[in-house]
């Protein structure tokens, strides 16, 4: 296999785009993130969506956006695995390089939320369809019962708890392209309206429209195109239980750390190499639980750790610079590209007052549903 | 959404919580055609007692549009006496009476209806006891 680097990047900004359709998002990052890397002609590309279909009842978007990027002709793919889909598409990218089926090679991923009317019931189609979303839970109401148990397990308490968001909104404040680029308060959290006890609104990720991009090369051609190439030196997918019953134990979520491992053994890495992560806080419980699944704090004790300081600049490492998705927005598809985004700023230091000092190692962990899927890449400046 | 065979194929668990015992002594209500853990093919089926304990929970304040008229209402993961997990609506109970560790029995309720004039869907719900 050869190794990868990303050359490229493009997203439009996150929020509620009332203007742009989910190709003209795709387009506008699609095209910043050609001229990026100062290419015109892309080999083949990947699209990660997890549902066009019930956002906008546009499918088949793979060649839309082939051909809106004025790359009609080239193949194209769409590659979905729920909140991960935008990941996996990375990954596919990845696979055709190394093998040397392509050279240069369009990872994107999209996701028009704000045009649905009961997005709940799309997000819910990430869970178990006949044994979850059936009997009444929704997806807010899974990462519920994982918090519930994990407080139970641990004695994390609900203020603790509270600081993973407003963390992450002290963060994202300093990002131009996020959703809510604004500090919250405790209270704020605390009395935020309920959602699914324990979690209230400020815990959840919030509906984002959004659209990002990225292009890899070989790493021996890297140059050719860019002065700071930002190598792929691991990466590694995963997949779970759909329903978040069947996990063995409610507090730990396997595909995290099957993926981590992976990623961790291709890159020659261990945890403590890695000097900022971007990981998936579609809810505050989220973001404790792929911190101790990654290996960045033991068991029980990561919720503790970020409400100490230790996830932030100045503490053990800076977990979410760009906001994570609670203050950037989690527009699904395109969450786990954005991801990589964040990652590739902090690399090239170009990540303006978000900027991580010395950043060498980055890692990004993406999240299928309530962990029946999970994808972590591992970036390093080279 | 009216086609009533779709809802034909889950009468067995949604109304008899009939259930698959494998040899490893894994217990699944979702039918499964291998063991996901060890691989097993050989299990035999059987119904479930239908008590189990609560292993966490939550209470829904905003559901999905078909259950809007329920809210809020408990939700639990329990484990059934035989070892099988599943996801459950917890009714008929004070809301401060579901926590880890409660017991509860599963009962046969109307679960939602398809619309003003669609087909009425039933299922298991729990009690405490």
């Amino acid at each position: 296999m050869r190794d990868v680097a990303i050359i490229g990047i493009g997203m439009t900004k996150f929020g509620e785009l009332w203007d742009q359709s989910i190709r003209d998002m795709f387009a506008e990052a699609g095209l910043k993130a050609i001229e990026n890397a100062g290419i015109d002609k892309l080999d083949s590309m990947y699209v990660g969506a997890m549902s066009s279909g019930l956002y906008t009842e546009q499918e088949h978007i793979a060649s839309v956006m082939a051909d809106y990027i004025g790359q009609r002709g080239i193949p194209s793919a769409r590659v979905e695995s729920a909140c991960a889909s935008g990941s996996i598409a990375v990954r596919s990218a990845y696979m055709e390089v190394a093998s040397g089926m392509g050279d240069i090679v369009l990872a994107g991923g999209v996701e028009k939320m704000w045009d649905a009317d009961d997005g709940s019931m799309v997000l819910a189609t990430a869970a178990d369809q006949e044994f979850e979303a059936y009997v009444g839970v929704t997806f807010p109401g899974l990462y519920a019962m994982m918090a519930t148990a994990y407080m139970d397990k641990y004695g994390l308490t609900r203020e603790e708890l509270a600081q993973v968001p407003i963390k992450n909104h002290r963060h994202g404040a300093n990002n131009p392209k996020a959703q809510y680029p604004f500090e919250i308060s405790l209270d704020t959290v605390l009395n935020a309206s309920r959602v699914a006890d324990p979690l209230r609104l400020m815990d959840c990720s919030p509906i984002t429209d959004g659209a990002a991009a990225v292009i890899l090369c070989p790493l021996e051609r890297a140059h050719e195109f860019t002065d700071k190439p930002i190598k792929i030196r691991g990466l590694g997918a995963a997949t779970g239980p759909i329903a978040l019953h069947d996990h063995s134990d409610l507090t730990k979520i396997d595909a995290v750390k099957l993926a981590a491992d992976r990623a961790y053994k291709m890159a020659g890495v261990t945890p403590d190499d890695i000097d900022f992560a971007e990981v998936h806080d579609c809810f505050s419980i989220a973001e404790v639980i792929t911190a101790e699944e990654l290996g960045f704090f033991g068991r029980g004790k990561a919720g503790k750790a970020i409400a100490e300081g230790q996830a932030t600049y100045g503490g053990k490492i800076v977990i979410n610079p760009s906001g994570g998705l609670k203050s950037k927005g989690h527009p699904v598809g395109a969450t786990g590209v954005a991801q990589i985004i964040e990652a590739v700023e902090q690399l090239r230091g170009e990540a303006g007052k978000r900027q991580v000092e010395n950043a060498k190692i980055g890692l990004t962990q993406n999240m299928g549903g309530s962990g029946g899927s999970s994808v972590v890449h591992i970036l390093e400046a080279i | 959404m009216a086609n009533s065979q779709r809802y034909h194929r889950e009468i067995g668990h949604r109304y008899r919580l009939e259930a698959q015992k494998f040899d490893s002594g894994y217990v699944t209500l979702a039918r499964r055609y291998i063991d996901p853990t060890t691989g097993s093919k050989n299990y035999e089926d059987i119904r479930l007692s239908g008590e189990g304990t609560i292993l966490s929970f939550t209470i829904i304040y905003i559901p999905a549009e078909a259950y809007s008229l329920e809210a809020p209402y408990p939700i639990a993961i329990i484990e059934t006496d035989e070892g099988a997990r599943l996801t459950v609506q917890v009714i008929d109970c004070d809301f401060k009476d579901v926590k880890i560790g409660a017991r509860v029995k599963l009962v046969f309720r109307k679960i939602r209806e398809e619309g003003h004039s669609g087909i009425l869907n039933y299922g298991y719900k729990a009690i405490l006891i």
